[in-house]
């Protein structure tokens, strides 16, 4: 048995082509179903992101079985293959099992260690599961990459530090504050990130939001979004000592907000920290403000810089992930062997034991003088002798199983005792559904 | 060897671990990493409080007579001290900062003559358990109020100047560091003027007069004078963060010189404590 996976994602795909082998959600049944029609396919999980389509498979016949996937992509969409087949990517073996598990690690990811592809991996396979596509293989695989993907979420800092503006400022409110619970915060102007960045602080515990705009009915708008106090522009100075953190983003071309303004804000707030977050540009806020104590502002610019160090900082975490996944892909492996040890046992006893018949067959047909007793005697020494013989290859292979080396030791014995194994075969999925 | 200074040594081997560990904690920077460094200090604690005992019921009175005395006790009262901040807090980067002082007053103090002398009989009294132990619980406080002053200063500056190095990611909020330092200073200012309070009632009774301008109680009294003026800004005005942060470190200093500079450099009434005890 082997994994296989073909497929095309944000590295060999521009979107054109992704969304024309995208997969609708509400229709999953009827692709499962004719993937699992494919003749050398025994399982499959269809993954359809924005970012990546991918098509895993269990097969017993690798090549024909990566061929034929391809065929149906381009086939399901009505895809040019040889146009389509350049943006493809296939791998079988351990490199199919090492790539899921980077994918549902988030180490594939546009931006490393987000945590939504685990989550759509997951979808993917309520849905094989639903629609009965996978069976004992997939089962275990997909299982074990969540688990891995779990591992590398808690045992690295792969998901640590904000990778969006809007978080690496509710990051940073939360390095000056503490926590933002309870704190004020205050937007001037509007503009989607601004919106974003509230909503973040809001989603974070800020209970309190104060909303200014030049045009005071959209301040009002606004402040009834998020359930906050509308401000008049030409007073807006006056409330800003209320203000913890303060998100601007106004069209001024000059800045509206000067030192003078902070410091005798401050003064009103007993020097208690203040966060200014200038996302306007031209700026809004006085680069000088940064020096008054006890003050912290920081632009679009600053922002993009902190994001930047945390995505640095996330790619170097993703060595340490490198490391966990290649012990569990050794774990996964040892496994998928294992499936084949005790199928190639129970040929190995049978093969003998047929020898073994034959052989006492021809002796008692040439010795008829033999009694009951003595053919009994031969009997028991006959099959003493084979169940010598084969406990320690048995023992050999049970062992193997547990420490990763099974598969050298099955491949010897098949080939030395010319053994035919009869399972796992064909739609393993019939012998043990979901 | 006499068993106080067995134990002693064996302390600060406990010490020397506990910093070992709260450093690779720090560098590993996991989720409750610092278990085995805590465990590890909470021993020691109790191995140091050992010796402490130990020694009280060898020379016959509280150990804090000599430079080796009164360095370990202050080690004591700082681990002791840390300890209870450290319950509540868990930050490794502040405990292992702390261990190492703790660590560095214990080597300091294992380098001074560690044999124990006959009693000076000015200092046979109970005022010397309480002037002393007042005085260093108040001194382990600042220094807790201190090592939180540095990291908020290393902080500010990174968040000031947008460039975080890998402690940025270690370290507590700014709220948090300024935080301890107002429970320390309002924890340790009270200590410290107790322990002022008790050397003068003791120099009233042992010397027959309050206060003699002394360079200890001269220092002293400079640097309750700076925490006071810290205070009073923290309470009225609004003093915080990076001006608080300053203070608690200058503050430290002074402290430093009036613990050890005092003892090493100027004579004085206080001259127990000197290099020869």
């Amino acid at each position: 048995m082997d994994i296989i996976v073909v497929g095309l994602s944000h590295k060999t795909a521009p979107v054109a082509v992704r969304e024309t082998v995208a997969f609708a959600p509400e229709n999953m049944q009827q692709p499962l179903e004719q993937i699992c029609e494919l003749p050398d396919v025994a399982e499959a999980v269809i993954v359809s992101t924005c970012n990546r389509v991918e098509l895993y498979a269990a097969t017993n016949a690798t090549d024909a079985a990566l061929a034929q996937l391809k065929q149906f992509l381009a086939d399901y969409h009505n895809l040019d293959f040889a146009q389509l087949e350049k943006h493809l990517y296939t791998k079988h073996g351990e490199e199919a099992i090492r790539h899921v598990f980077e994918v549902a690690s988030s180490l594939d990811s546009m931006v490393i260690g987000e945590p939504q592809i685990l989550g759509q991996i997951k979808t993917a396979y309520g849905y094989a599961a639903e629609f009965k596509s996978v069976g004992l293989i997939l089962n275990r695989f997909l299982h074990k990459a969540f688990s891995v993907a779990k591992r590398v979420r808690t045992e690295t800092n792969i998901a640590g530090n904000a990778v969006s503006v809007s978080f690496a400022a509710v990051e940073l409110a939360r390095k000056i504050f503490g926590s933002v619970e309870g704190k004020t915060v205050m937007l001037v102007g509007a503009g989607e990130m601004c919106e974003l960045a509230a909503k973040h602080f809001i989603n974070n515990g800020v209970n309190r939001v104060l909303v200014t705009n030049r045009t005071f009915a959209r301040a009002e708008k606004l402040a009834n979004e998020f359930s906050g106090h509308p401000v008049l522009f030409e007073n807006f100075k006056d409330q800003l000592h209320q203000a913890d953190i303060v998100l601007s983003s106004t069209g001024a071309s000059n800045f509206i907000v000067g030192v003078e303004q902070v410091t005798s804000a401050l003064r009103l707030r007993k020097n208690r920290p203040m966060f200014f977050i200038d996302i306007a540009v031209p700026r809004d806020i006085d680069p000088r403000v940064n020096d008054i104590n006890n003050v912290y502002l920081y632009d679009v610019d600053d922002l993009q810089g902190v994001v930047n160090a945390n995505l640095k900082e996330r790619h170097k975490e993703a060595a340490s992930a490198h490391l966990i996944i290649e012990y569990e892909i050794g774990q996964f492996q040892s496994w998928m062997a294992g499936l084949d040890v005790v199928p190639t046992i129970v040929s190995l006893r049978r093969k003998v034991d047929e020898l073994r018949q034959q052989e006492l067959d021809k002796t008692f047909s040439q010795l008829k003088h033999l009694n009951e007793d003595d053919r009994k005697a031969i009997i028991a020494m006959s099959s003493a002798l084979m169940n010598k013989i084969l406990h320690p290859p048995t023992k050999v292979l049970k062992l193997a199983q547990k420490d990763d080396g099974a598969q050298q030791y099955v491949d010897a014995l098949q080939r030395l005792f010319e053994l035919e194994i009869d399972a796992p075969e064909g739609k393993l999925k019939d012998v043990e559904s979901v | 060897m006499v068993v106080n200074i067995m134990l002693f040594k064996l302390t600060l081997l406990l010490y020397g671990i506990t910093t070992l560990l709260y450093m690779v904690s720090v560098v590993v920077n996991k989720p409750n990493g610092d278990n085995w460094a805590r465990r590890v200090l909470v021993v020691a604690f109790a191995g140091h409080t050992l010796t402490l005992i130990m020694r009280f019921y060898e020379a016959g009175y509280t150990p804090v007579t000599n430079l080796h005395e009164s360095l370990s006790f202050f080690a004591w009262t700082l681990a002791g001290t840390f300890l209870v901040i450290d319950r509540r807090l868990r930050m490794a980067v502040l405990a292992a900062t702390t261990s190492t002082i703790v660590l560095i007053l214990m080597l300091f103090g294992s380098l001074m003559p560690m044999g124990i002398q006959s009693l000076n009989p000015a200092l046979d009294s109970l005022w010397l358990p309480i002037h002393i132990g007042l005085a260093f619980l108040g001194n382990a406080v600042f220094t807790v109020a201190f090592v939180a002053g540095v990291f908020y200063l290393l902080q500010e500056r990174m968040l000031k100047s947008k460039n975080f190095s890998a402690l940025y990611h270690r370290l507590p909020s700014l709220d948090t560091l300024d935080n301890i330092n107002y429970r320390c200073l309002t924890l340790g200012f009270p200590l410290m003027t107790m322990g002022i309070v008790s050397g003068a009632v003791w120099a009233e009774s042992a010397w027959g007069t309050y206060w003699s301008w002394d360079p200890k109680e001269t220092w002293a009294l400079i640097t309750w004078f700076l925490y006071a003026a810290l205070l009073h800004g923290r309470l009225t005005t609004g003093w915080r963060g990076r001006r608080a942060a300053i203070l608690a470190i200058v503050g430290f200093v002074f402290l430093l010189f009036t613990f050890l500079g005092v003892n090493l450099l100027l004579p004085g009434l206080h001259s127990y404590s000197s290099m020869t005890g």
